[in-house]
């Protein structure tokens, strides 16, 4: 444990050192140890305000389904007043057209029923003719009886 | 010559003794207490290697610094920053922008050089007496168990008390308060108070070297007396030697570590006092 001029080459490294410590070491570690401080302070505040933003929009979530579910029931009364509604006027549409058509057709069935009845008549005047001169061929003259039988004709 | 194996192999006294011999600038042992002509190359050679191994590990963590995730070297140096600066908070009222960089420079530096204590005792002085083809040359590797190297550190803590005092109070109120305090304002105090605050700025750094050089050079000696177990060439003394070497390198790992922190405590208490007036 001697005392020699070691001592003081040592208190200048001790000075030197520090310098160089205080210059390039302390700054830069100390500036970066601050950032991440900082940082994690917002990303805690980012949560926090994200936390309450889920909650807020998961309020908004309810509320929406809420509406869409009210509004779906409306859509589906509404669709069913207006099936049953077009389902009535479909009814009375067809309703209307068989009627028509029945009535048509009855028109058509008298007018054809008429025309008939009315060759029939002919037709039986005729043979009622013939008939009447194959009897009367030989007594009955046609010029003679012919006023005759235009008045039978009429009266069948 | 160091396991004691040889034909001319040393007494314990001389194994000791020769590895408590400085290699000085002379190549001789120091024959004085105090002689300022020469100087210990050893420990000169080993705290700058060691200071600079330190603070260059430091300025590389800076050099990458990031804020975000950090590597594991990074977190290693910034647990360290952080115990520095609370612990430089919480005792220096002031501007610290050189004083916390400093108890950092401090705390790593004579950490790395407490370390040398655990590597074997005889590796490098061996290496060498190796190298220099001199079997007797002397080296040692502990630069904190050097009384030189300790009281180097402390006077540039006292050099650093001046200069805060000064700082803070003035020229005038520093020379003010070496004579007017602790005692009181009097004349007639004046040269009590005087005598008392060189024996308290004396006592503070010299404590403060020889606090660290103690227990190193302790832990030294120990560790040698330990080697000489083994040196005996015994099974008992080898087994000694495992055992007990085991044992005191594992403790001596709690006490570098003490040790440097409490070196870097007193340095920030010490400045900090500097900033307080009494």
């Amino acid at each position: 444990m001697n005392l020699n001029a070691t001592l003081f080459a040592q208190l200048g490294v001790f000075f030197i050192l520090a310098w160089f410590t205080m210059k390039f070491v302390w700054p830069p570690i100390m500036k970066a140890l601050d950032e991440r401080v900082h940082k994690i302070a917002d990303g805690l505040a980012a949560a926090d305000k994200a936390k309450t933003e889920l909650a807020h929009t998961e309020k908004k979530v309810v509320e929406e389904m809420r509406k869409a579910r009210e509004s779906a029931t409306d859509v589906r009364a509404n669709a069913e007043k207006q099936g049953a509604h077009l389902l009535d006027e479909a009814r009375a549409e067809a309703n209307r057209i068989i009627s028509q058509a029945r009535e048509a057709a009855e028109g058509e069935a008298a007018v054809a029923a008429q025309r008939a009845k009315e060759v029939l008549r002919e037709q039986v005047a005729q043979l009622a003719v013939a008939g009447a001169e194959r009897i009367l061929r030989r007594e009955i003259n046609a010029q003679v009886h012919a006023e005759l039988l235009a008045n039978l004709k009429a009266e069948l | 010559m160091a396991t004691g194996h040889e034909a001319a192999a040393p007494s314990a006294s001389e194994y000791i003794v020769h590895h408590l011999t400085h290699l000085t600038s002379t190549g001789h042992k120091q024959e004085k207490i105090i002689d300022f002509s020469l100087a210990n190359i050893d420990t000169f050679i080993f705290s700058l290697a060691m200071g600079l191994a330190a603070v260059l590990i430091m300025a590389l963590v800076a050099r990458r610094v990031t804020s975000g995730v950090p590597g594991r070297l990074q977190a290693a140096i910034e647990i360290v920053i952080d115990m520095v600066e609370s612990q430089s908070k919480a005792i220096v009222h002031g501007d610290r922008s050189f004083i916390a960089p400093l108890a950092l420079t401090v705390f790593m530096w004579v950490f790395f050089m407490n370390a040398m204590d655990l590597l074997p005792l005889d590796l490098l002085p061996s290496l060498w007496q190796t190298a220099s083809g001199n079997e007797h040359a002397y080296l040692r590797v502990v630069p904190t168990a050097d009384l030189n190297g300790t009281l180097g550190m402390s006077m540039g803590v006292l050099l650093l008390m001046f200069w805060y005092n000064i700082k803070i109070k003035g020229i005038g109120g520093f020379v003010h308060e070496l004579f007017a305090a602790p005692f009181g304002d009097k004349v007639f105090l004046y040269p009590f108070n005087l005598l008392l605050n060189i024996i308290e700025f004396a006592a503070k750094s010299i404590s403060l070297g020889m606090r660290l050089f103690g227990n190193m050079y302790a832990g030294e000696l120990i560790f040698m007396l330990i080697a000489l177990l083994g040196a005996t060439a015994t099974w008992w003394g080898f087994g000694l030697h495992l055992i007990v070497g085991s044992v005191w390198a594992i403790f001596h790992i709690l006490i570098i570590t003490l040790q440097a922190f409490i070196f870097m405590m007193l340095t920030l208490v010490y400045i900090g006092q500097a900033h307080e007036g009494h």
